[in-house]
């Protein structure tokens, strides 16, 4: 990890990769979204409406996983002063709330005719929510860091504490009664029908390569800023 | 499901609302790089004339 910490050797490794990341997410979200709306047969129960779980579950992936990357890099710049990990953690703090926003505003469309509501103060929605304001205040600490060491360290204790949220969001659906349904995807199997199912694994790879390829453009817009920065404050002291 | 609803507007109102922020979260995110880094390379032009 300490390799990259160096930000050239990074920016080398992350210019391709973020074109890489971004053009095989796109189509891999391409194939997804087409299967999910044409392919797929409707739900016996919940009709056309499954379809908004080709994007809803993904971007509460990738929601919960942007905090957790933001937590991940907040300790390796608590713990080994990893010179990148800041950089990291403000760069997944914008794309982790926007997905926490379509998770949002998605399940919410999805409960309109489902449950006849569009939001209900259940543990899973509640939990979720907070997760976005948790962003929203992380993004606004991280930006009144700017690059003063103190600010940046509270920034990071915030990731950190901030993580607490992600079980909580986790086991809402078994420790309350909520309207949410239970867990349909676990590690050992689903109980979705095979044939509902097969896009959802194409798209959260798709999208999780489309969040990484913005996380990379701003870690290095980041660094790109940083540089002028000190660029121009040599220049003045000069 | 609530049969008197069509689902179709839901369905495409999620879609739109998926695709649109992501095509803007990687829109902006490209611009900010592209200025950033274009600010940075004229730094250097700037320091090595």
């Amino acid at each position: 990890m300490h390799r990259f910490a160096n930000p050239a050797r990074f920016v080398r490794l992350a210019r391709p990769l973020t074109a890489w990341f971004g053009w095989i997410g796109v189509g891999l979200v391409a194939v997804a979204l087409a299967g999910g709306l044409v392919l797929t047969p409707p739900d016996y129960l919940q009709g056309d409406t499954v379809r908004i779980i080709y994007i809803h579950i993904p971007s509460a992936w990738l929601g919960m996983a942007g905090w957790g990357g933001i937590a991940a890099a907040s300790f390796a710049q608590l713990v080994w002063r990893h010179p990148l990990a800041h950089v990291a953690a403000r760069a997944s703090a914008v794309p982790g709330a926007v997905y926490t926003a379509i998770c949002l505003i998605t399940g919410s469309i999805w409960g309109r005719p489902t449950w006849g509501t569009w939001w209900e103060w259940d543990g899973r929605l509640t939990s979720m929510l907070i997760l976005f304001f948790l962003y929203l205040a992380y993004i606004a600490l991280a930006q009144a860091a700017g690059r003063e060491e103190g600010g940046q360290k509270i920034a990071a204790i915030f990731g950190l504490v901030g993580a607490i949220n992600l079980p909580i969001i986790h086991f809402s659906v078994l420790w309350w009664r909520t309207l949410h349904q239970g867990e349909s995807i676990g590690l050992t199997g689903s109980t979705i029908d095979e044939r509902i199912l097969w896009p959802i694994p194409i798209s959260v790879v798709g999208f999780t390569l489309i969040f990484l390829s913005v996380v990379l453009m701003r870690m290095r817009a980041l660094l790109a800023e940083a540089k002028v920065e000190a660029r121009l404050r040599r220049m003045a002291s000069a | 499901m609530n049969a008197a609803l069509n689902a179709w507007p839901f369905v495409i109102a999620a879609y739109a609302v998926a695709v649109t922020a992501t095509a803007g979260l990687l829109g902006i995110s490209l611009a900010a790089l592209r200025r950033a880094e274009g600010r940075a390379d004229a730094l250097d032009r700037q320091g090595k004339n």
